[in-house]
């Protein structure tokens, strides 16, 4: 199901954060100023008794929604990836991990696609922060229709949870009538034989679109969709490596500590497999239109296409 | 409070004092001096202040205790376990592989620890939460804090108390051990927090600074501090680092060391010698 529909991952978890809030009472939201920009102000709206604005204060946020979570409230917490996982980095681990407390960190604004505010809001070391915490779940959906179920997915796992969203609105491309969302579970979109491309985010569309043109010239490439990148989908990460060979991993993240990373070390403990990473190479990000900024670091189809080229020697 | 409810109050503290020393001595390692400080308050907390139940301790209505200052958790755990929420022969397992008295809190491990601290600044805001979420949830139960007067040094413990006013959380209790001593050395030579009071009150707390080895003076504070509606309240512990072993007293040393065998002898003696005169004052 490919529409023109586009729409901002942030914006799924507003209406889905609205959606749980009405069916269970204990769902209440944190955010720290950015209730606006976050889509927590959705809720606010709805059920502004259920919304705790804590201020430019995410350190603060995070370990008060620790705090909350032990007396039977399930806290979404919100701000931009780069304060809620990096300022914040510390509060989480310890508030929140360390006691495995049923928090969901809803960080949006994540990766170069927040385009002109520059390198300083580009998050691009957030799953690398995440996924060193033990017990934390990580998320990156690809889609509004898989926004919208991770953030139930999210309810519904007792436990910590961060998903990484985005501001720009990108394409619809999940029927949200037949999907089903798993927590750890990847989904492959398209067969192939040739290559495989794991992708995760807003990087899953230009996957399917490098597929496209790969399969016009000749080259069948399957693509996975890695929503949950901790824990990692393995056995997906295997049987693509097994039956096509090679992997070229996609995303929108410093490739140093990303899912790029997890799925090389998935390969190289249990399957070597020829690998390349796409993602930001090591660099700050800069200010731009976050089409062109995402153009300027090779997160695109083209440079997918490029690289499957050049790993197959085409 | 009558002199006997003292005493026993005072008999109580210098058990947890004993059972300090030997989780430090026995670890051979963590905090006696903030420890030693804080035995009083936690004393009183667990003995007569906290509606808790040791048969049941994630009890959803009970009041809730974090130690903020987490590395005084020789304190914590004495105090738990002279109220029976698990054996007293196990505190001397404190810091070893496979117990669940960890060298800081852990409250997925540890029976009647309500909150895994230990990173200085976290717990107050966990507090916040907490006295949050039982208020929206229109329960009586109350949330007590206690910090270090260095740890206050921490910007997240500004923010808390930002929050803490915002919310209007008069079921919070924020209490400071202020025994003037961090690990570099005095709190206003390494970098004040003084004075604490008036920075409190800016906050929006309602302060008070009371002896924090006074019993009397800390029940009546803590009776204050329930009366009081619309803010949170604060009590400045005014305390000695070390309190009740005469050669840890006052000095910065004593922070985060465990005594030799001569020293735990020395300082187990003197502990001894004031139960003992406590339980012949009966």
């Amino acid at each position: 199901m490919i529409t023109d529909k586009k729409i901002a991952t942030r914006d799924s978890y507003g209406h889905a954060l609205v959606e749980l809030a009405k069916e269970h009472d204990n769902v209440v939201a944190l955010d720290a100023d950015l209730a606006d920009s976050t889509r927590t102000g959705m809720l606010k709206k709805e059920f502004p008794d259920r919304h705790f604005d804590c201020g430019i204060q995410e350190a603060n946020m995070a370990a008060v929604a620790a705090g909350l979570s032990t007396t039977g409230l399930v806290p979404f917490i919100s701000s931009f990836a780069m304060f809620a996982a990096g300022r914040a980095f510390e509060q989480v681990r310890n508030s929140i991990g360390y006691g495995h407390c049923n928090v969901k960190i809803c960080a949006t604004h994540a990766g170069l696609s927040v385009g002109e505010d520059g390198a300083t809001h580009q998050c691009l070391e957030d799953i690398a922060l995440m996924r060193t915490i033990p017990g934390m779940v990580v998320i990156n959906p690809a889609d509004d229709t898989e926004a919208r179920a991770a953030v139930k997915a999210a309810y519904d796992y007792v436990g910590p949870v961060y998903i990484r969203l985005g501001r720009l609105a990108v394409p619809v491309f999940n029927d949200p009538d037949t999907y089903h969302f798993q927590i750890g579970k990847a989904e492959t979109l398209k067969d192939g034989r040739d290559i495989t491309i794991i992708a995760t985010g807003l990087l899953v569309k230009e996957a399917m679109d490098a597929a496209a043109v790969l399969d016009q010239q000749g080259i069948s490439c399957r693509v996975v969709n890695m929503a949950t990148i901790k824990p990692l989908d393995q056995e997906a990460v295997l049987k693509a490596a097994k039956e096509t060979g090679h992997i070229i991993t996609a995303e929108e993240h410093n490739i140093i500590g990303g899912m790029g990373e997890a799925v090389a070390a998935c390969l190289s403990e249990n399957l070597p497999t020829p690998l390349k990473r796409v993602g930001v190479r090591d660099e700050f990000g800069c200010s731009g239109p976050a089409a062109d900024v995402l153009k300027l670091y090779g997160l695109s189809a083209d440079n997918l296409v490029k690289t499957a080229n050049e790993m197959l020697n085409k | 409070m009558t002199l006997e409810e003292e005493r026993q109050l005072r008999l109580k503290a210098a058990k947890v004092r004993l059972d300090i020393l030997d989780e430090v001595y026995s670890a051979k390692s963590g905090h006696p001096g903030g420890s030693l400080s804080a035995a009083d308050v936690l004393t009183y907390l667990y003995e007569k202040e906290l509606n808790v139940d040791p048969s049941n301790p994630r009890w959803e209505d009970r009041d809730r205790f974090v130690l903020s200052k987490g590395h005084a958790a020789p304190a914590l755990y004495a105090g738990l376990a002279e109220k029976g929420f698990f054996p007293v022969k196990d505190l001397t397992t404190l810091r070893r592989i496979g117990s669940y008295l960890q060298g800081h809190p852990n409250m997925r491990e540890t029976p009647g620890v309500d909150m895994s601290t230990g990173s200085l600044g976290q717990g107050v805001s966990t507090a916040c939460g907490m006295a949050l979420g039982l208020k929206y949830q229109k329960k009586n139960a109350r949330v007590y804090t206690l910090l270090g007067d260095g740890e206050i040094e921490e910007g997240e413990v500004w923010e808390a108390m930002m929050f803490a006013s915002k919310y209007k959380l008069d079921n919070l209790c924020v209490m400071i051990d202020n025994n003037n001593l961090q690990i570099d050395g005095p709190i206003d030579q390494v970098m004040s927090s003084y004075p604490i009071d008036e920075k409190m009150k800016a906050f929006g707390l309602e302060v008070e600074t009371i002896d924090g080895h006074d019993f009397g003076q800390i029940e009546a504070a803590m009776d204050r501090a329930k009366k009081t509606k619309g803010k949170a309240y604060c009590i400045i512990l005014k305390t000695v680092k070390g309190k009740g072993v005469s050669f840890m007293e006052n000095q910065v040393g004593w922070h985060g060391k465990a005594p030799n065998e001569e020293q735990y002898k020395a300082a187990r003696k003197e502990l001894e010698e004031t139960l003992a005169k406590l339980e012949a004052e009966a």
